[in-house]
């Protein structure tokens, strides 16, 4: 089994804290949370909604940035990136998966993963990255000619074409069904083996927790769990 | 306050902006029409009444000298009303200030009492006292341009001698509402004025004491003009009668008649543009309500309202913001009615302007946007109820794309991802695509066609006043003379070229129509005066027969080659037939052109002259004029630069304003119609944009996307309008012409530049407005949600 923690950690979380004005009240998403992820891990963040996981990530993506506390990517601190910066990060250093897909609705597959490439300093091919998720028989279809699955596996592509350093999956199976949610999960965990990706799922269902090597549980917006897998399984011997 | 009224009323505060658009573009179309409709009225009454109270006659005549015992003969011709004679004259004049020479048209009026027909309305001062032979009420505008008062004394030259007629007050007739000196066609208030003094001094300055040379009269209820004329004209053919005419050729009625009319096709096509893009505005904003509001249509049909209800809930989104527009509309409307009112004030002489605005207009006009608000809301209402309510509960079905043009012709692989989402957007919906091209293109079209009327009065005005005539005065003479005045005239010191001409006041007779027109005889190779076309092509003066005008022509229902009865109406009134040698698309509409040694042949006199026209040396112009201000035997003096300067200066004044509410308008329509479609495009992209800001896009690369689909509408609409601006323009031309002048079509480069120009600033101004919610775009509830 690998060891990940030898080396720096390529994002480094220390006592982020999240609070949220709804209105009158303030809301606490975060609270004190500290982790690092290190280099070619896949990360599985459980936690039931309401938990932050969300908030989480939106803050490890460039989307938010937390109340308290610092957040380091490969040295370089985020909680005092500007704007630019943050979006720079987004389009050089994340690769973002959704639930809901979010598919460019008037662009075929390869044209969706050709949005990231043309932006990305030293992509893959958008046909590779294709190849990669098993769609290369697909690639001029639009959104509306793809099942749920398919258009998991094109959003999946358009992500780590770029060769991202983190891949970020918010609830990645949540919009699909129990097979086409194992194909995607195949499809991620063969993405974090073969180009060494630091991948964090999010998810709310705690049999995926079986194929991370990290699994860290979330609760009331602080870190309950952070174990380690003694044995990963394979996405396909998965079942929920 | 019931609960839907309310949800209607906040969600209409959330759509402010783009409400706010359809309320700007309802109003300018409501204001077009109230203004116009209120200014058409107010013209209609403010000539009526003046031509009621200042006793306006209906049928005018000119004769040479006619004994004063005729007129109770007139009287008791059948039909007639009553009667009055004048005598009336055209002298020159040393007006103080001037250093040119100007030309009064003198009057007569009772030395007691007011005139029984055409009566003076004294503005200031008083009316002329019996016995005071030099006093005289001078018109209000001549007054005012050359800044005189009651008081001023001014030279003329009556009959040959020299007179000083003293000025005890200002007037004005019903007669001259549009005042033009006799043989121009433009006003020049400051060197033509209207002067009215006692019958008696002019009898006695005339040689004319129980005679008289002018005769109104007015008709009784159900009489034939068309008779009274035919007997007047048996009557007085052998006192040398230019042939009776009624109103409809009486010039300055002609003028403010066409005016009226012309107003009557501004009321409906302009205000119809408007309306129209508001159906498509309403039409493109509650489509896209209704969408995004399926689930909360479907709540509330799962709660039990009412199809009816649901209906009425979203026809209110269109009529709120449409009241707002009407009411706006209608103020403005009032606002800038009474404001053109006041400048057809300066151009048009009434004695009372008063301004009508008749509040059933405004329940047209609201009925009017009323019924646009209903066509805009139709599509939507109709799918809010037809909305079954578990399908509305589940979002939208994902649009369908397919491979388009640019996929299919191979060329989609050389532009970028962003560039393909414009044009696929663009394809799948091609009707909404081409319409929103349309309403933009309609807004370039009200510019070009706001401006149109700017190029068309240069190009008039160029045509006019340099390739038609290029002489520098034209001298007027009092009667005709005859040819060996040429020598006089060339004798004098300054004058560089002489060209002379003779106007033969004529009857024209093809089949049954006749008109009466002047007759203008041609030096054949005249330089000073060219024929000139409207579209600025010279034509050569036929050698033999008559050339005439196409209006002219098609009037009389003749063509090259006819034969034209031609009755002359002085000296010896012979008659012969003419052959119609050619016609001309001359901009003022009606006029006749002979060889002068024809017109001469025709008459039989000999040859005779009724002015000349002159180039004259700048060096010795003042000398010339002050010659000219003495010189017995002329009635007029007309200098081109002057009556081109006035008459471009008219035109500023008049066009200035309405140029400007146009241009104002089509910016307002043009902004409304970018900025709702790019705000409709963020609505409906905006999960889409967001997701690509979350990938690493910058926002300047998604304003891209949303604005550049805004920008090519925009682009594509320049040539679009372009062509619709000229159609829009011949309309107008079309619309604006009368027999009396033909407005040309055409257009200047500025024109389309500065449609272009403000198109271009609206563009960006919208696109701005839109980039600010841009912005503020939330990237995290965006991947939270499903659409």
């Amino acid at each position: 089994m690998m060891t990940f923690i030898d080396g720096q950690p390529v994002l480094k979380i220390e006592a982020i804290s999240k609070i949220y004005r709804m209105g009158e009240v303030p809301v606490t998403a975060l609270k004190n949370v500290s982790l690092d992820f290190y280099s070619g891990e896949l990360v599985v963040l459980l936690g039931a909604s309401g938990s932050g996981k969300s908030t989480l990530l939106n803050i490890i993506g460039g989307l938010d940035v937390p109340t308290e506390g610092r957040l380091t990517f490969r040295g370089k601190e985020l909680t005092a990136a500007s704007e630019a910066e943050l979006t720079s990060f987004r389009r050089r250093s994340i690769g973002f998966v959704f639930q809901f897909y979010n598919l460019i609705s008037s662009l075929t597959a390869l044209e969706n993963v050709q949005l990231v490439t043309e932006i990305a300093d030293a992509p893959m091919s958008a046909a590779d990255a294709l190849g990669l998720v098993g769609l290369a028989d697909r690639m001029n279809h639009f959104p509306a000619q793809l099942s749920g699955g398919e258009q998991q596996r094109v959003a999946i592509a358009r992500a780590v074409a770029k060769r991202p350093e983190l891949l970020l999956c918010d609830e990645p199976t949540g919009a699909l069904d129990y097979k086409t949610g194992k194909l995607v999960l195949e499809v991620i965990e063969r993405i974090n083996r073969e180009l060494g990706t630091t991948t964090l799922v999010i998810t709310h269902n705690v049999s995926i927790a079986g194929m991370a090597d990290r699994v860290i549980t979330l609760r009331s917006g602080e870190v309950a769990e952070d174990r380690r897998n003694v044995t990963k399984i394979s996405p396909s011997e998965l079942s929920w | 306050m019931k609960p839907l009224v309310r949800k209607l009323f906040r969600d209409l505060l959330h759509l402010k902006g783009q409400m706010l658009a359809v309320s700007a573009v309802v109003a300018c179309g409501i204001a077009v029409f109230v203004s116009m409709t209120s200014v058409k009225y107010s013209l209609e009454a403010s000539r009526t009444n003046y031509y009621g109270r200042y006793r306006f006659g209906d049928v005018f005549m000119q004769v040479k000298r006619a004994p004063e015992f005729l007129a109770g003969a007139v009287g008791r011709i059948p039909g007639v009303a009553s009667v009055s004679t004048r005598i009336v004259t055209d002298v020159t004049i040393d007006v103080p200030g001037l250093d040119e020479p100007a030309t009064a048209r003198l009057i007569s009026i009772p030395e007691r009492g007011e005139p029984l027909l055409n009566g003076v309305f004294i503005a200031t001062g008083r009316g002329i006292e019996p016995y005071a032979s030099d006093e005289v009420v001078a018109s209000k505008p001549f007054l005012g341009a050359n800044s005189l008062k009651p008081g001023a004394r001014i030279g003329a030259v009556i009959n040959g001698r020299w007179k000083e007629l003293r000025v005890v007050g200002s007037g004005l007739s019903p007669e001259y509402i549009y005042e033009v000196q006799p043989g121009a066609f433009f006003p020049d208030k400051r060197r033509f004025g209207v002067f009215w003094m006692s019958r008696k001094s002019l009898e006695s300055a005339l040689n004319m004491s129980g005679a008289f040379n002018d005769l109104s009269l007015t008709l009784s209820h159900g009489a034939s003009e068309k008779d009274v004329i035919m007997r007047l004209d048996q009557m007085f053919a052998r006192y040398g009668s230019l042939g009776a005419y009624g109103r409809s050729e009486q010039l300055s009625d002609r003028f403010i008649s066409d005016e009226i009319k012309q107003l009557g096709t501004q009321i409906t096509v302009l205000p119809a543009i408007f309306l129209l893009v508001a159906v498509f505005l309403l039409n493109i904003v509650l489509q896209r309500l209704v969408s995004t509001q399926r689930d909360q249509i479907a709540v509330l049909k799962a709660m039990g309202y009412s199809n009816l209800q649901i209906a009425l809930h979203f026809l209110g989104f269109a009529m709120v913001p449409t009241a707002v527009g009407a009411v706006m509309g209608t103020a403005l409307g009032v606002w800038i009615g009474i404001g053109l009112v006041k400048i057809y004030g300066e151009f048009y002489n009434f004695a009372e302007l008063v301004y009508v605005f008749r509040p059933e207009n405004a329940v047209v006009a609201v009925l009017l946007s009323v019924v646009a608000a209903m066509v805009g809301a139709l599509a939507a209402v109709r799918r809010a109820v037809l909305l079954p309510p578990a399908e509305a509960m589940r979002p939208e079905a994902p649009p369908l794309y397919r491979p388009g043009v640019l996929d299919r012709t191979g060329f989609g692989r050389r532009f970028s991802v962003p560039v393909r989402i414009i044009v696929r957007n663009i394809e799948r919906r091609p009707w909404k695509s081409a319409v929103s091209v349309t309403m933009i293109a309609l807004s370039v079209a009200i510019l070009i066609a706001g401006r149109y009327t700017y190029d068309a009065v240069d190009r008039m005005s160029a045509v006019e006043f340099s390739e038609k005539h290029r002489e520098d005065v034209t001298v007027i003479f009092n009667t005709p003379m005859p040819p060996s005045t040429a020598y006089a005239i060339a004798s004098l010191e300054g004058v560089l070229e002489h060209e002379y001409y003779r106007e033969e006041p004529a009857r024209l007779v093809f089949g049954h129509r006749m008109r009466r027109q002047a007759i203008r005889g041609l030096q054949p190779e005249s330089v000073l005066q060219r024929l000139v076309d409207k579209d600025t092509h010279r034509q050569r003066l036929p050698e033999s027969g008559i050339l005439l005008t196409t209006t002219l022509a098609d009037l009389l229902g003749v063509k090259p080659g006819d034969r034209l009865r031609v009755e002359l109406l002085q000296g010896a009134r012979r008659s012969a037939d003419v052959a119609v040698a050619g016609t001309i698309d001359e901009i003022l509409g009606l006029s006749a052109y002979m060889r002068l040694d024809e017109l001469d042949r025709l008459a039989g006199d000999g040859g005779a002259l009724n002015a000349a026209n002159l180039r004259i040396d700048k060096n010795r112009e003042e000398s010339l004029y002050r010659s000219f201000k003495h010189m017995p035997g002329v009635s007029g003096i007309m200098m081109l630069k002057a009556l081109r300067q006035s008459f471009d200066e008219l035109i500023a004044e008049s066009m200035t304003t309405s140029t400007f509410i146009l241009t104002s308008f089509a910016c307002v329509l043009a902004f409304a119609v970018v900025y709702n479609g790019a705000r409709i495009s963020l609505s409906e992209r905006a999960r889409e944009l967001s997701s690509l800001r979350v990938l690493g896009m910058t926002k300047a690369e998604i304003a891209f996307i949303l604005l550049g689909e805004q920008a090519l509408f925009c682009v594509a609409a320049v040539p679009l309008g372009f062509l619709i601006g000229i159609a829009l323009s011949a309309l107008l031309s079309f619309a604006l012409s009368s027999e009396l002048y033909r407005l040309p079509l055409a257009f200047s480069t500025t024109n389309f530049l500065f449609a272009l120009g403000v198109l271009f600033i609206v563009a960006v101004f919208s696109g701005f407005a839109v980039r600010r919610r841009l912005v503020t775009l939330d990237l995290i509830a965006v991947l939270k949600t499903r659409e």
